[in-house]
């Protein structure tokens, strides 16, 4: 395949090749010499008072190199995992931001915080070691929902935090949305609970640490999804190791949706540890571990209302939302439910007047921070519930509805209320064409088809739109980031006309092997399989933030077209010398710089080649060498949208839900690799489906333990619970992005589990339902038919 | 996961010699259970006496009237077996649906039904069918056999070594699984043998039980419209976060009914 391969293409993809045949280098893979492997000993315990922790049996048991307690980091003066961006609240205040100490001191908070680190030469040794650990554990009554943490007299996770509250925060105008209540013709009103999730990559997550006597350097190989955050936060602020001695790899990453974009204890612990020891030290989680020790996702409760005038046009809406933080900040958690959610309340229609009040809440769970999505799904399911609660309270068609409110393709930029600008977008063409793809027309056939059968059957919409490629740095800065979210490229053109290219974002299936390379190929000429991509080692490349919300190719790959165009700059200095033009005349195109309106040319390849042997250069104005490096700064979020359609149906015997068409036209604006970006949409989709009807992070409430704690309890999405897909893109290109494009990562768990459940709610029409929680469960949906049909029969 | 010492017998004397001689010993059939507690930590035997090389449990054979299934023999061929598609098709057709793929193709009959698991399949097939488990010692009925959760009338030293079922005039398995580990929440072995009718639940109690109200509706009417009207009592059955007592009574009652509606549509 020696040839250009570019933007539009599906080649296969290029990483798939070492994946499908198991050669794929993961932290796990991964033997360092001498290494030794650790065990983490977590408190079984949702809240307790450390009493005492006696390591010494443990330190006596065959193999046991080192055994380390909370205390004993907290002697070494390791500091406490920061949070990454703070918040204030109404108040001006900032939120609240207890230590977090990478091992427990004096208290524990959670089922499966850390009380020790038993390093061996096995892991065996080291696991039989941590059974050894006494700990006097003075146990105290746990908290772990938000309702329940802010009731007066509820256990305080923090001694010196009132109410357990984090932060009581809030965005919009509340005085212009009172008065559009007062004139509304209709206010629809809704309490819904956003499920917490457990993100479970296929990978679970894994660190080494090592330490170089020699030069002084600590290498971590980690499961991150930024390796050079994870270098930021843990060298400045946990080990106070400056950053040019510390090396971070995130090698072959197993998935991440969030659950490995933040820095971990485990990280640290291992660094430190190796650094004390002399020996590399190696922690790799359990499955079981890792639903107790990974963040967790969402976990919302919201009371919602919006006023509606007597045409069906939205007036103002109103949100109030409780949102889980676990026991700890996590390094994103208060953003997520605050700056990543009201600001999508707008949705993809013109609502004049939105404010929405967020509590931040500790409850002695996991700690809450970004999975897929983050904050985005929860705001559209708000949204989305509204709206299908407006049109069916006022009798107008649910779709028409959504049609009366959109904001037009031609309103576009539109400034909602709520800070964001939507740069770019057509709902309403997305929302026509996938509503003739549903076959929407026949959709009452199909009911009346199903009722015959016994069956419920219903048809549900959702329309989206979501703010990703984070982020404008000016803007993330001013709601509290605490650091830039630009990204950077280099471009490495070798003599023989090949491409590296080094770049900050990180690919843990996304493609980003085979996507970035095409832009290269397109953009300089490179045959595709000349060009490699590396990323995830801090050593190598240059800088950069990582890969989440859907940012990689817009701001990543933003970064990468710039430095190619400073290439392409440097490739015409160098064909103006050879082909004795002057710089303007110079043309580059398919891969050939050549002197306008002549037949003098060079290709690439020559180009790349004569930098490297410059033995005639004019060395005053032009340096040897071709490569080229840009960082790139986003002006804008982009805003990717779209409109969904799930039909299903409900055997109201048993209360299974079963998803019988799925249907998705999506705006990601310009699309590098089609078959990529199908990809995306389809494993988003699925994943939005698993929190609408399958997956449940449940803790007991009084005991705290983890409920759903293994897939035996915690259900994920199978192939065998999903539809064939039908999808079909409907792009409006990004304005302010080099390519047009605007990221796809997330849309499908933002559209998803909002179309799923109005299909749920419009199959239970008959009985008078208006409203179900997620996840849609058979004993769940069994329980609201049974009340229903009791209700009905009362009446 | 600790360290054990491990043995592969050739023949049941010799596995329950081994088996006789050790005081922490576990038998080793599938590992379908055995393995996952064992990583856990949860189970830590000193010896591990593998069942895998006793030729003489596996296979399927008639003997008499009687479908006679080796302990050692994989759920997948049960459920691909000629013999046992014409003879038990339920029985087949049960095994077909067990764990997945991999669990089909490494876990076995006598592993299973010595387990006990509140939630697997065969403990409904056998009672329901009246079979008889063969051990090393005696021959057990169904109904004396299995006696509470994860516990068995198996004796200290005793192994399973076959299972043999009679024909039955109807019979039939419906379940419906656990959305996350598809074990069963309720999964229902109804089966006609003579005039006799016997009806087996798994997964909604702490152990298989048979549903003495549906067997007394059956057996004087077999027909999906006898059991219209029936509930059964909830009070001893299990509640999670997948199903509450109630929901799974009530799975139990449509189960029997979507067994009995399959049962009728062919016969064994």
């Amino acid at each position: 395949m020696s040839e250009v391969i570019g933007i539009g293409a599906s080649p296969k993809r290029k990483e798939d090749a070492r994946f499908v045949r198991g050669r794929g280098t993961y932290v796990a893979d991964i033997k360092r010499p001498d290494m030794l492997v650790g065990a983490f000993l977590r408190s079984p315990h949702a809240h307790a008072y450390l009493k005492s922790v006696d390591v010494s049996d443990a330190l006596a048991a065959p193999g046991v190199v080192a055994v380390y307690t909370g205390e004993d980091l907290k002697k070494d003066n390791v500091g406490g995992l920061p949070v990454g961006w703070g918040i204030s609240g109404k108040d001006g205040n900032p939120m609240k931001e207890p230590p977090h100490p990478p091992i427990a001191v004096g208290k524990v908070r959670y089922v499966g915080d850390a009380v020790a680190f038993v390093v061996a030469e096995t892991t065996d040794q080291a696991e039989a070691a941590a059974e050894l650990i006494r700990v006097d554990y003075d146990v105290l009554p746990a908290v772990v929902g938000v309702v329940d943490a802010l009731r007066a007299g509820a256990p305080a996770v923090y001694d010196d935090i009132e109410d357990n509250l984090c932060c009581d925060w809030d965005l919009g105008d509340a005085a212009a949305v009172e008065a559009a209540f007062r004139e509304a013709a209709h206010v629809a009103s809704v309490e819904l609970v956003n499920n917490r999730l457990i993100g479970n990559p296929l990978e679970p997550r894994a660190a080494i640490g090592e330490y170089n006597f020699a030069t002084g350097q600590y290498t971590l190989w980690t499961t991150s999804q930024f390796p050079h955050v994870v270098r930021l936060l843990m060298g400045e602020f946990v080990l106070h190791i400056p950053q040019h001695k510390l090396r971070v790899v995130a090698p072959d990453v197993g998935g991440g949706f969030g659950v490995k974009q933040f820095h971990y204890a485990e990280e640290a612990i291992v660094t430190w540890a190796a650094g004390k020891l002399g020996r590399p030290v190696k922690w790799v989680a359990r499955r079981s571990e890792g639903f107790i020790s990974d963040a967790h996702g969402r976990d919302h409760v919201t009371e919602a209302e919006l006023a509606v005038d007597e045409n069906g046009k939205f007036l103002a809406m109103r949100v109030k939302t409780l949102a889980n933080m676990g026991a700890y900040l996590s390094t994103f958690g208060p953003n997520i439910p605050t700056n990543l959610y009201a600001p999508l309340l707008s949705g993809v229609y013109r609502i004049p007047a939105i404010y929405c009040e967020v509590k931040c809440v500790f409850t002695n769970t996991v700690p809450v921070d970004a999975y897929r999505g983050a904050g985005r799904p929860e705001a559209t399911f708000v949204v989305e519930r509204l709206v299908d609660l407006a049109a069916r309270e006022m009798g107008i068609d649910k779709i028409d509805i959504r049609r009366r409110n959109m904001i037009p393709k031609e309103a576009y930029p539109y400034q909602t209320p709520v800070i964001v600008e939507y740069d770019s977008g057509d709902p309403m063409g997305c929302l026509d064409r996938a509503e003739e793809l549903a076959d929407v027309a026949g959709f009452e056939a199909r009911r009346a088809e199903a009722a015959a059968r016994g069956k419920f059957r219903g048809l549900g919409v959702s329309t989206y739109v979501e703010a990703c490629g984070l982020a404008p740095s000016r803007l993330a800065i001013g709601l509290g980031a605490r650091s830039g979210l630009y990204e950077s490229a280099t471009v490495r053109v070798h003599p023989s006309g090949a491409v590296t290219v080094l770049i900050g974002t990180h690919n843990h299936g996304q493609g980003h092997e085979t996507t970035f390379a095409q832009i290269v190929s397109q953009q300089l000429g490179v045959p595709f399989q000349d060009i490699d991509i590396v990323f995830g080692d801090t050593d190598r490349v240059q800088h950069g933030l990582g890969t989440y919300g859907s940012r990689s190719l817009v701001v990543g790959g933003a970064a990468l077209s710039r430095a190619g165009d400073k290439v392409i700059l440097k490739g015409r200095k160098i064909a103006a010398h050879q082909l004795e033009a002057s710089v303007d005349d110079i043309i580059f195109e398919n891969g050939e710089f050549s002197v306008a309106g002549t037949d003098r040319k060079k290709t690439f390849k020559e180009i790349a080649g004569s930098a490297y042997v410059p033995g005639n250069y004019p060395l005053e104005t032009l340096e040897p060498g071709l490569e080229e490096q840009a960082y790139y700064d986003p002006i804008n979020f982009t805003y990717p949208g779209g409109a969904h359609f799930a039909e299903i149906e409900i055997d109201p015997d048993t209360g299974i839900v079963t998803l019988e068409r799925y249907t998705a036209v999506d705006d990601v604006g310009t699309i590098i690799n089609p078959m990529i970006v199908e990809g995306q949409l389809h494993g988003g989709i699925v994943q939005g489906i698993g929190q609408a009807l399958f997956e449940h992070g449940v803790y007991d409430q009084s005991s705290g333990q983890l409920l759903s704690g293994s897939f035996m309890d915690y259900c994920m999405p199978r192939a065998d619970n999903m539809p064939q897909i039908v999808l079909e893109p409907h792009s409006t290109p990004c304005a302010h992005t080099p390519m047009g494009v605007k990221g796809c990562g997330e849309c499908g768990t933002i559209g998803s589990p909002a179309a799923v459940m109005s299909a749920v709610v419009d199959a239970l029409k008959p009985l008078g339902v208006s409203h179900v929680d997620m996840p849609a469960t058979p004993n769940h949906i069994w329980n609201i038919i049974r009340n229903s049909r009791a209700q009905i029969a009362a009446e | 996961m600790q360290s054990f010492s491990y043995h592969k017998p050739g023949t049941v004397t010799d596995a329950a010699s081994l088996l006789a001689a050790r005081d922490n010993a576990a038998l080793l059939a599938g590992g379908m259970t055995l393995l996952p507690t064992m990583k856990q930590r949860l189970a830590a035997p000193d010896d591990i006496i593998d069942l895998a090389a006793i030729r003489e449990l596996s296979g399927i054979t008639m003997e008499g009237e009687d479908l006679v299934i080796g302990a050692m023999t994989r759920h997948a061929d049960v459920a691909g077996s000629d013999l046992v598609k014409e003879v038990l098709p339920a029985l087949a057709g049960l095994a077909s649906r067990i764990g997945d793929q991999q669990v089909r193709h490494r876990g076995t009959i006598g592993g299973s039904i010595s387990n006990n698991d509140p939630a697997a399949d065969y403990p409904a097939a056998i009672l329901a069918l009246n079979a008889t488990i063969v051990t090393s010692q005696r021959a057990i009925a169904a109904d004396d056999f299995f006696v509470g959760l994860f516990e068995t009338a198996l004796r200290p030293g005793e192994i399973v070594t076959a299972i043999r079922f009679p024909r039955a005039k109807r019979a039939a398995y419906a379940k419906f699984p656990n959305p996350a580990s598809r074990y069963a929440i309720a999964g229902v072995f109804v089966a006609q043998t003579g005039g006799a009718v016997r009806v087996a639940v798994t997964g909604a109690a702490p152990f298989v039980f048979r549903a003495t109200d549906v067997e007394a509706a059956l057996s004087a009417n077999y027909a999906v419209e006898a059991l219209e009207r029936l509930s059964i009592d909830t009070q001893d059955l299990m509640s999670d976060i997948h199903a509450d007592r109630e929901y799974r009574g009530h799975l139990v009652m449509v189960m029997a009914r979507r067994a009995v509606a399959e049962s009728l549509k062919r016969s064994g």
